[in-house]
């Protein structure tokens, strides 16, 4: 329902540019009233740009935003919220440590005002958490919620506001299919109430499923602009990648022995994330296993005893048969396992090493890279500029600082530098995450080619798609349990979101592979 | 046993609630600098600076309390230029701080010395007087102990009350408090986490100059050098171990002083003929060290302690 | 609500110029404010300045004193470098340096009859040992505990000064100092000799040399350095990657305090050949305005230890001569540090307007 004649929202010619790099190039567009307008591109399109623009957390070189006629002050988030400007991050921007009610109420009430008029906000958030289906207690503990309760407590941040004009960055990318559906109920609730919606993604059948019209971005400039319901997926996919983009072709997989496996592996619960509760997994030669499930679901837990950074409390891990006694992430370096982490600017590499000092990290105290305590800087250097070479790192030099390259750069140097040690297990959390479609390709071309070499790859990954792409076997973690194998093109969507919610575990007992 | 004995006597308490109340103010300006998110290691420095501060404003023909806004002012300098290079600047506070106590000590200690070149015993000023609380300073042991006190003490105790108020029941409290816990929460809210994070560092470091003027103007009455002696160290033991609440932290720099306090009294008894004096010295700074040890499981930590905020940092 | 209209953006590669520059315009400005705070006194701006410098470097007299006066500076400049890079904040210096001549002093007074060839080595390595588990008990709380070292430090350092003070006036006071807490006098083998003979300098300076040298060839081109630098710019990426970070953080705490402690050393047996509480005037505090100077770079701690002994050094004659008092030099050292460690940041980023 949408009213043509009100215009909710303009941005007109907005450029931004952060040094060299141009994020948003004269991009324009316009939302009217009781609309649901999708901003679609890839990673690194300039789409959380924008929007941090126009809601005031960043500030335009050039070009205007305008609410319903009146121009808002640059780089004033308080403008914006004032003028009916709600944004649901893409990283949610909750305290953990404070409840539902005082992350909502936060900053609402003027500053030096002397109460925090504690009963009426409650009243107050009660009812809008009723109106639009968002369940989520008042009281709680904004750290003991899972992903899907935080995201309803950041839309009822903003519709506490009252906001007119509500931007969600990537709202799917931690939901389930169900959740996923729920969420686009609240949404059309709201459409009822009177307001917009500015909807980011890069999923295509949801920006199909929710939106009247689609604006695509492609670096950083305007590539096109559809009304849904005039247009497909094919033709917003090539305004999205230009081209038709090359996903790498998977041939059938050829399982051999089984390399790294848990036996009923138990570990600890932490602040944050269950561990893992009786799971038992093989991961074989020449073979991809795909984790799916909603962040915070035990995956951590999963990576940590694979990778040596955690040991388990009950059961044990075997490698190659053998019953591992003492594991840390020395002792999987050196039996074979290569890890990508999940974060490669916090656990990845060190920001200030350069390329050499980011290559030999692993590996630095070997006798390929020193003797007797001192480093061999040489070699070390000999072994960067191989990886640079063969990985296609993007960099000036081996000296480089590693904090000056791209993301994608940067994965091609950790994939680099593990799998030039010929690894047997190959550990992938959240590989492409953040990275621009060309990277993304490179990446998976990586596995595959590691995986038809013999080496057994566990890639755990939020997305959905990625995992049914890639994957072999599929198992879902839900809560810490594993759910049986799927075998490639076995489940669809649907099921295996099931499974992700939860449910699914009591019917069926989990067996290993 | 002697030590029993010392415990139930008044005059026990109402040192222990003496020697308390400098704590008190330091430990809650540090505490208020922590839970915005910022540490602030400049609180010996900037507690020697307000001992000086307000001791010479008296001594120069001001009014105490006068004398307690001054050194109140010139702990808020040291809190801006502490801010400045810690908060939008975003340098290391392990670093800043150390060279903000540096500098106050440093330029406390020259002022001193330009202000009175040539004396060799400190001049001595009219310090605040003990000011009984009529009724209630007559009940049996807490009277003398709690209700004979320095309108100073009494300050402390207010303040107190009105910081655990602000920061759980308005709308600014809450503020600060998401500002040491994630500031991109309060960004996101509209709010400036610059201008919180700095507000809360200025009015803290106010605080602890306070807690240094106490010394000089209420619990003795001149400034000589090294009249700290290491106290806002502990005041930062004090914060962890009151688990950043204005109330712990209150009973924490009571039960700490009250040792303090049974310790001097020990070294009259048999028992303080047999030990070196030193051992009892120490036991302040050991016993603060046990204490971080004790709360070294620590769940309530500001979350975003230390961790500087940059806008629109890609 | 806009109140802080900056950001701060990354330079890329900052040209040489760049680099320097920031940190030339810090010292230029504590100069500045010296001379400021001079003319409060009642001196002369330029006099004073002229006055710092011959003090410290413009007689013979005056840079012998300033070598010797930066020869502690420098072991604890290093001690306070080598922690701080592994994000390991040693304020405790000062308490190392006390275990360092206490060891020396145990030693050295009588108990061990050898020639110097064998006791000088013997008591350098006792008071490197001593100073290393003086600082262990605070690395082992921060390792097994989580507990902060900067207090813990701190806290050690009265600790420890009030545990000296127990012994001087207890078992190790001499019995022929007339009742003055202070301890026996070092024999003449514990006593290191003149570096050159005749010069008023003894060889304390040529070790302390000799260890930033080791200093420096440790961290660049051993796997100890790397670990330590690792574990200093991303303890998670170093864990990740299977550094054993608790073991290193020991390390690095072993080898700072040894450092710190080779300062009481060198001031027990090249200076005063016995131990009393005005042993050091804040070494341990000054050598971390020392490691700031020099960016924590174990050659630039020598040339910072250079620049504060001279600061200190020509302060007194300054005061001697002009009446300002000698606290200008506390002054000028702290405005120095603050000064540096923001003409560092602005070095690497560029401040934009919002």
């Amino acid at each position: 329902m949408t009213d043509d004649h009100v215009e909710a929202l303009s941005l007109n010619a907005i450029t931004k540019r952060f040094g060299e790099l141009t994020a948003n190039d004269a991009v324009s567009f316009s939302v009217n009233k009781g609309e649901v307008v999708a901003l679609l591109g890839e990673n690194g399109a300039g789409k959380t740009t924008l929007m941090n623009i126009l809601f005031g957390q960043y500030t335009a070189d050039s070009g205007t935003v305008a609410v319903f006629g009146q121009t808002l002050p640059p780089g004033n988030s308080r403008a914006a919220l004032d003028a009916g400007v709600g944004m649901v991050h893409q990283h949610f921007t909750l305290a953990d440590n404070l409840t539902v009610q005082e992350n909502i109420t936060l900053g609402v009430r003027p500053l030096f005002s002397p109460r925090l008029a504690r009963a009426a906000a409650r009243a107050k958030i009660i009812d809008l958490s009723t109106k639009f289906h968002l369940v989520v207690s008042p009281d709680a503990r904004v750290g003991s919620l899972t992903v899907g309760e935080r995201q309803r407590v950041e839309i009822l941040k903003a519709l506490y506001r009252d906001v007119r004009i509500l931007i969600l960055d990537e709202p799917t990318a931690v939901l389930t299919p169900q959740e996923t559906n729920d969420l686009f109920a609240t949404l059309r609730l709201a459409i009822g109430e009177g307001l917009s919606i500015i909807f980011i993604s890069h999923k295509l059948h949801e920006v199909m499923a929710i939106a009247d019209r689609v604006v695509v971005l492609r670096h950083g400039k305007m590539t096109g602009r559809a009304r849904t319901q005039d247009t497909d997926k094919r033709a917003l996919a090539a305004m999205m990648m230009g081209a038709e983009a090359n996903a790498p072709q998977v041939a059938p997989a050829n399982p051999g022995p089984a390399l790294l496996e848990l036996h009923d592996v138990t570990t600890p619960n932490n602040a944050s994330a269950p561990g893992l509760k009786s799971v038992s997994l093989a991961l074989r030669a020449g073979q991809i296993i795909g984790l799916a499930g909603v962040s915070g679901n035990g995956q951590a837990a999963m990576a940590d005893v694979v990778g040596g950074l955690g040991s388990p409390t009950g059961g044990h891990v075997a490698l190659n048969g053998t019953r591992i006694q003492h594991w840390s992430p020395r002792a999987a370096v050196q039996n074979g396992i290569a890890r990508i982490p999940e974060d490669r600017h916090k656990t990845g590499t060190i920001a200030d090493f350069d390329l050499t000092e980011n290559a030999i990290l692993e590996r630095y105290n070997t006798a390929t890279f020193s003797r007797g305590g001192w480093l061999n800087w040489r070699k070390s250097r000999a072994f960067a500029d191989a990886i640079i070479d063969k990985y296609d790192v993007r960099c000036p030099g081996a000296d480089t600082p590693i904090r000056l390259l791209s993301g994608g750069n940067m994965q091609k140097l950790i994939l680099g530098r593990v799998l030039e040690a010929n690894p047997q297990i190959i550990l992938a959390n959240q590989p492409v995450r953040g990275l621009d479609i060309g990277a993304v390709n490179y990446v998976h071309s990586q596995l595959l080619a590691a995986r038809d070499r013999g080496a057994a790859v566990l890639l755990i990954s939020e997305d959905l798609d990625e995992v049914m792409a890639l994957s072999d076997i599929i198992h879902v973690i839900a809560n810490g349990r594993l759910s049986p194998a799927f075998g490639r093109g076995e489940m669809t969507p649907a099921q295996l979101g099931i499974w992700m919610a939860g449910q699914g575990f009591d019917e069926v007992v989990p067996h290993a592979t | 046993m002697e030590i029993i004995e010392i415990l139930f006597t008044a005059s026990f308490w109402a040192a222990a609630i003496r020697i308390a109340s400098p704590l008190i103010f330091a430990t809650l300006g540090e505490l208020i600098c922590e839970r915005a998110g910022v540490l602030n290691l400049g609180i010996e420095g900037i507690m020697v600076a307000g001992a000086f501060a307000g001791w010479m404003a008296v001594y120069s023909g001001t009014g105490l309390w006068v004398g307690v806004g001054v050194a109140m002012l010139v702990g808020m300098l040291f809190g801006l230029l502490h801010s400045i290079l810690t908060v939008p600047f975003g340098l290391s506070q392990h670093v800043v701080g150390l060279g903000v106590t540096l500098l106050a000590t440093s330029s406390t200690y020259y002022a001193y010395r330009l202000a009175l070149p040539e004396v060799t015993s400190p001049p001595k000023i009219e310090a605040f007087q003990p000011f009984e609380i009529p009724i209630l300073s007559d009940i049996p042991l807490i009277g003398p102990a709690l209700f004979s006190q320095t309108p100073f003490t009494y300050l402390a105790f207010v303040l107190v009350a009105v910081v655990a108020i602000v920061l759980y029941r308005t709308p600014l409290g809450l503020a600060v408090r998401a500002a040491g816990e994630n500031p991109a929460a309060v960004a996101a809210q509209g709010l400036s986490v610059t201008a919180i994070r700095m507000a809360a560092v200025i009015v803290g470091s106010g605080f602890m100059a306070m807690g240094g003027a106490f010394l000089t103007m209420s619990a003795f009455d001149s400034f000589f050098f090294e009249m700290v002696n290491g106290r806002g160290w502990i005041c930062i033991a004090l914060v962890v171990f009151g688990s950043w609440r204005p109330g712990k932290a209150l009973l924490g720099a009571v039960l700490f002083a009250a040792f303090d306090a049974l310790q001097i009294r020990v070294q009259q008894t048999s028992l303080g003929a047999l030990v070196p004096y030193q051992i009892f010295l120490m036991m302040p700074y050991i016993l603060s060290i046990v204490a971080l040890v004790a709360m070294s499981r620590r769940a309530e930590v500001p979350a975003a302690l230390m961790v500087p905020f940059n806008k629109g940092e890609r | 609500m806009k109140w802080c209209p900056m950001r701060l953006e990354p330079i890329k590669n900052p040209s040489l110029a760049r680099s320097l520059l920031p940190p030339a315009i810090a010292l230029g400005t504590t100069v500045i404010i010296a001379t400021l705070l001079a003319m409060v006194a009642g001196a002369n701006a330029f006099s004073v300045i002229g006055l710092i410098l011959s003090g410290a470097f413009g007689s013979q007299f005056a840079l012998l004193e300033t070598l010797n006066r930066a020869t502690p500076l420098i072991f604890t400049g290093l001690a306070v470098a080598v922690a701080f890079r592994a994000k390991f904040w040693n304020i405790g210096a000062e308490a190392q340096l006390y275990a360092g001549a206490l060891l020396t002093v145990m030693l050295g007074t009588g108990v061990l009859p050898w020639p110097s060839i064998a006791l000088l080595p013997t008591l350098a390595v006792f008071s490197i040992l001593a100073g290393a588990v003086v600082l262990l008990i605070p690395a082992l709380l921060k390792t097994r505990f989580g507990v902060d070292e900067v207090v813990t430090t701190l806290l050690l350092n009265f600790i420890f000064l009030l545990f000296i003070s127990m012994l001087l006036e207890g078992p190790l006071k001499d019995p022929m100092g007339m009742g003055w807490p202070k301890s026996a006098r070092l024999i003449d083998e514990a006593r290191l000799p003149r570096l050159v003979e005749g010069l008023r300098l003894h060889w304390g300076f040529g070790l302390a040399i000799l260890s930033a040298i080791c200093i420096w060839i440790i961290q660049t081109r051993s796997t100890l350095g790397y670990e330590m630098r690792a574990v200093g710019l991303n303890k998670q990426a170093a864990a990740f990657a299977g550094i054993p970070v608790n073991l290193v953080i020991v390390k690095t705490a072993l080898l700072s305090g040894g450092l710190a402690a080779l300062a009481g050393f060198s001031e027990v047996a090249g200076v005063k050949a016995s131990l009393s509480l005005d042993l050091s005037p804040g070494f341990g505090y000054t050598g971390i305005i020392v490691a700031m100077l020099a960016l924590l770079h174990p050659l630039g701690v020598i040339i910072a230890a250079l620049f504060v002994a001279g600061i200190f050094v020509g302060a007194d004659s300054m005061s001697r001569a002009a009446g300002v008092p000698t606290y200008l030099a506390d002054i000028m050292l702290a405005t120095a540090l603050l000064l540096m460690v923001l003409a560092i940041m602005l070095t690497r980023f560029r401040v934009v307007r919002d």
